[in-house]
């Protein structure tokens, strides 16, 4: 209450303080008053009387401040009036305040979008119910892809019915594609990507529904009526928002379908679980139906309260070999291994060194825009020195003429943070809609309350720390000194000088080091863009094409013959189908040199493509022996396979494998090719062994075609579909997508964070570049008089410049070396991240160490023409 | 200014204006200045204007109250007189004050043993 009460009296304080000051002036003179009375009692003159009176009162004014400060919210006085002074003096100089501004806003602007990248994809928690106990299942992720890290669904039984440790355990189809079912029935068909859900998938993350509710049990039984729940964007986009959508039917591929609830908006299933894509519907997976499919489910699983990933581990290692591959099946075995990893580390830990080397960055960054400002300051406070001594003369205390520093920075910084805020709130709506990123949980980026809380946090420590360095180092300074000094000294304070030199040596170290983590970034990148696929992604582009495959022995006839009327579209100069493209969706099966004993598990799983004759021409895969596929490797003939050189050099080392008989998923087939290796999962990492079935022999999962061409795909979309609809007039709409495009996307993450360091390096060069120059500009001001004398005694233009240069070269070489040394450091701390790139990359280092004194000879001669140029009259007559 | 003199210690004036106000009842400022001056012999040197920062540091943490009023020779002054509350706060502050006196007084006797 105490508190209370003070706090009301001086709030009471500061706002009625005009009376109080009257009062207070009252007070006084009553005070000098009966002191003069008393004096003149003893004996005093009048005169005498009075000047002891104020003699022992002291000094008026500084009574009334002292008064003042005790009083109340004087802080509040003294902001207010410091505030009103620093726009004064920021109007006065709007150069000096436009470019303090505009530095601050990209510094800060860049930390908070970098920050709300962070802390979406790695401090966030994941938009599930108690993230923390939901945990990814995978068997090893070695070669193989999907296939072996996904599960049957009679493993998945067994699992689900044999632990102890989860609350739950659900699942998906992993093996999805992207507009894999078809609208029908609202005009033209729609595709859509539609994914299959295990019946407790919502309930084990702790998704509820908007609108409707979730799956039952009793739907995810076989031949029950299907039913579907539409993801947010879907609902909003395609049904405008319906609130009464729940009970409807749509239909999708023909049949009808009931809509029983929509997803939340927070809920997007593409990017926590398969970053890059969109996924419109969610269906129940009917485990029933999907017996014979194989390794089909990705499994997350909800621990029990108090059990730890360790006993959850222990559990599934002793499980997990155990699990049957197929009931039917006991001897088939199962092969199985889980490992458990937190779903939040599952989702993001790839990219935690990425993101946090990114964070880094944009860090160095702010420190650069620091040590900038802390120069634009201190040259500032230099030309101030005679207003502050002034003021320090008048009765300003030290921790005033501080405050007085620190209120501008803190004002240059807020405005700064203002407009920096503006840029990160664009930046984020930028990234968060670059679909094609396939980053995890890129498109839930926002500006949020903590972005906020960062953004305070970075603006008041950078105003600290560019307002306290020249503010301490100003308010140190002789008030004689700098009373008496005219301004222009021949000899300004040397302590200065090392302060603005060391600043300019720690922004030059920081922007090399900023530099080489960009240069190896980016040579790691184009050393990427340079690894050979296998494959020819220039002018190709791939469609999902819908076919007839009710009778499969009739595949071949009506594949070959959509390929011959494709062909004939003008611009068109070679086709094919596949099921799968590389660096897309991908599935393994068995593959084994026939007649040859391997250990369980020595094999990898084998990606598996049911291509058509001429699909490995039209994506350029390189034959290396045998021969393609060709439209008589028909049903009911010998089954033929062609395999990659990876898998060739294991099944037959040193041999010819044309001609040899292998066991593809157990079935006897004759290799009659070897194809050089493609990148199938990542452009990063090395193939693993491949194989190409013919169509008429296997059964493709959906059917994309490519196309060779000269002309744009967009050119040729419009006759491709026609030709496509004449076919089947059901083929729905969908787009070309260039193989480029794949290709792209596969290394997007590596794009996203070079062009974002790249951009934060050249902001960094830029910056140290203004620095450096200003120091030099400035010293250079400051020795006008010097200069000008050194050329009345004689000394030569270049001479002049010389001089200038030769020391902007100094700080320049000490920032470099130093800078280079940390780079060093630096490098080997992200060499995990680099590709095909040593950490000590001479070329990396070789071209910022030339960039870097480029800059800065270019920043000093621009100064040093200046200082050649001086007049000696003039100099020396200035002043 | 005299170097003899001694430099008030932080809290010091205070705790010397409330002690004033208990021993001479209200008084207004100058008054209270005086009275200081006079009982420290002249040792303490403030200027008399700093007593009124101290005065309404002290009304406003409510241990002196004050009041308009007229002095001795009809002169219009502010009277302060110390609260129920300054009492207590004097009282402790005084023991403190003892208590710091004696340590200090012990340990600079040491020092002075060794000499």
């Amino acid at each position: 209450m105490t508190w209370l009460k003070l706090l009301l009296q001086r709030l009471r304080a500061s706002f009625s303080h005009p009376q109080i000051d009257q009062e207070l002036d009252m007070e006084m003179a009553s005070h000098l008053e009966i002191a003069i009375e008393e004096n003149l009692k003893q004996g005093m003159s009048v005169e005498e009387a009075r000047r002891q009176a104020s003699v022992r009162f002291g000094g008026v004014e500084q009574a009334k401040q002292q008064h003042r400060e005790a009083r109340g919210f004087l802080w509040l006085d003294v902001l207010s009036q410091d505030l009103r002074y620093t726009f004064r003096a920021l109007r006065r100089d709007p150069g000096f305040a436009a470019i303090a501004i505009l530095i601050l806003s990209f510094g800060i602007g860049a930390n908070v979008a970098v920050f709300s990248v962070v802390n979406t994809i790695l401090l966030r928690p994941l938009p599930f119910r108690d993230p923390q106990q939901l945990v990814w299942i995978t068997g090893l992720p070695g070669k193989g892809g999907l296939s072996s890290q996904t599960y049957s669904t009679d493993a998945y039984k067994a699992f689900l019915s044999q632990q102890r440790s989860f609350q739950d355990v659900t699942g998906y189809f992993a093996f999805s594609t992207s507009d894999n079912t078809r609208l029908m029935g609202r005009g033209e068909p729609l595709l859509l990507s539609g994914i299959l859900v295990n019946g407790n998938f919502f309930q084990t993350l702790g998704v509820q529904p908007i609108l409707g509710r979730l799956f039952r049990p009793e739907e995810c039984q076989k031949n029950a009526a299907p039913v579907t729940l539409l993801g947010y964007a879907f609902w909003k986009r395609e049904f405008g928002g319906d609130p009464d959508i729940v009970g409807k039917a749509v239909n999708f591929d023909g049949r009808s379908v009931t809509i029983v609830g929509v997803v939340p908006e927070t809920f997007d299933f593409g990017s926590v679980f398969s970053p890059g894509s969109k996924i419109d519907t969610y269906g129940p997976a009917i485990l029933d139906d999907m017996e014979d499919w194989g390794n089909t489910l990705a499994l997350i699983g909800r621990l029990k309260p108090g059990v730890s990933i360790g006993q959850a581990q222990a559990e599934a290692d002793l499980l997990f070999p155990r699990l049957l591959f197929s009931f039917k099946h006991p001897d088939w075995g199962g092969n199985y291994t889980g490992k458990l990893s937190i779903l939040k580390d599952y989702v993001s830990g790839k990219l935690r060194r990425s993101l946090i080397v990114l964070w880094c960055a944009v860090g160095l960054i702010l420190l650069i825009v620091c040590v900038n400002l802390s120069n634009l300051m201190l040259a500032r406070a230099a030309a101030r020195g005679k207003e502050f001594a002034m003021r320090s003369a008048l009765g300003a205390g030290r921790g005033r003429l501080v405050r007085q520093l620190l209120t501008e920075s803190i004002v240059l910084s807020a405005i700064g943070a203002l407009l920096g805020l503006g840029l990160a709130c664009g930046l984020t709506f930028y990234l968060a809609h670059q679909g094609s990123i396939a980053l995890p949980l890129l498109s839930s980026v926002t500006l949020d309350g903590s972005a906020l809380v960062w953004t305070l946090l970075i603006t008041i420590a950078t105003a600290m720390i560019f307002g306290l360095v020249p503010g301490l180092k100003m308010s140190r300074s002789n008030l004689q000194e700098a009373l008496k000094d005219s301004g222009q000294g021949l000899s300004e304070g040397k302590k200065h000088e090392t302060l603005r030199a060391a600043l300019v040596i720690s922004e030059l170290s920081l922007a090399c080091v900023l530099l080489v983590g960009a240069g190896l970034l980016l040579h790691s990148f184009l050393r990427v863009l340079d690894v050979d696929l296998g494959f020819e992604p220039s002018r190709t582009a791939a469609i999902k094409v819908d076919f007839d495959d009710s009778k499969p022995e009739r595949r071949g006839a009506v594949l070959r013959d959509m390929l011959q009327r494709i062909l004939a579209v003008p611009g068109i100069e070679a086709t094919g189908v596949a099921d799968n493209l590389p660096l897309d969706m991908n599935r393994s099966w068995g593959l084994s040199a026939k007649g040859k004993e391997y250990k369980p598990g020595e094999l990898p799983a084998t990606f598996v493509y049911v291509v058509t004759p001429g699909y490995l021409n039209v994506m350029g895969i390189r034959m290396l022996a045998g021969r393609d596929i060709s439209w008589q490797d028909e049903t009911g003939k010998e089954r033929v396979v062609i395999i990659n050189q990876t898998a060739a050099r294991y099944l037959w080392p040193g041999e010819d494998p044309v001609g040899r008989m292998a066991l593809v998923s157990g079935m006897d087939t004759r290799v009659i090719g070897v194809v050089a290796d493609v990148r199938e999962s990542s452009a990063e990492t090395a193939p693993g062994w491949q194989m190409y079935l013919p169509v008429m022999q296997n059964g493709p999962v959906g059917a994309r075609l490519v196309v060779r061409t000269k002309l744009s795909p967009n050119v040729l979309a419009s006759s491709v579909m026609a030709t496509l609809r004449s076919i089947n007039p059901a083929q729905p709409a969908t787009e070309f997508r260039p193989m480029q495009n794949i290709v792209d996307h596969s290394v997007s993450p590596r794009r996203f964070f070079v062009s974002l360091v790249g951009i934060f390096a050249v902001l960094g060069l830029v910056l140290a570049s203004l620095g450096i120059y200003g120091v030099i500009s400035y010293s250079v001001t400051r020795q006008t008089q010097e200069i000008g004398i050194r050329m009345a005694l004689g000394a030569t233009v270049a001479n002049v410049q010389l001089r200038v240069i030769a020391k902007t070269l100094r700080l320049a070489l000490i920032g470099i070396v130093l800078g280079a040394v940390a780079s060093f450091a630096m490098a080997r701390a992200i060499t995990s991240l680099l590709f095909a790139v040593q950490p000590n990359d001479p070329p990396t280092f070789t071209s910022t160490i030339l960039l870097l004194t480029t800059v800065a000879i270019v920043a000093g001669y621009v100064p040093a023409r200046r200082a050649s140029r001086i007049n000696p009259m003039i100099a020396l007559r200035n002043d | 200014m005299a170097k003899s003199k001694l430099d008030l210690l932080q809290g010091t004036l205070d705790l010397m204006v409330l002690q004033t106000l208990v021993s001479m009842g209200p008084q207004h400022g100058y008054g209270i200045a005086r009275r200081i001056e006079q009982v420290s012999g002249n040792e303490v040197l403030l200027n008399q204007g700093t007593i009124y920062a101290s005065l309404v540091r002290l009304q406003e943490r409510g241990w002196i109250s004050a009041e308009w009023g007229t002095s001795d020779n009809n002169r219009k002054a502010k009277f302060y007189a110390i609260t129920k509350k300054g009492g207590k706060q004097l009282a402790e502050d005084a023991v403190q004050w003892q208590r710091l006196c004696d340590v200090m007084g012990r340990v600079l006797a040491m020092q002075g043993e060794h000499k």
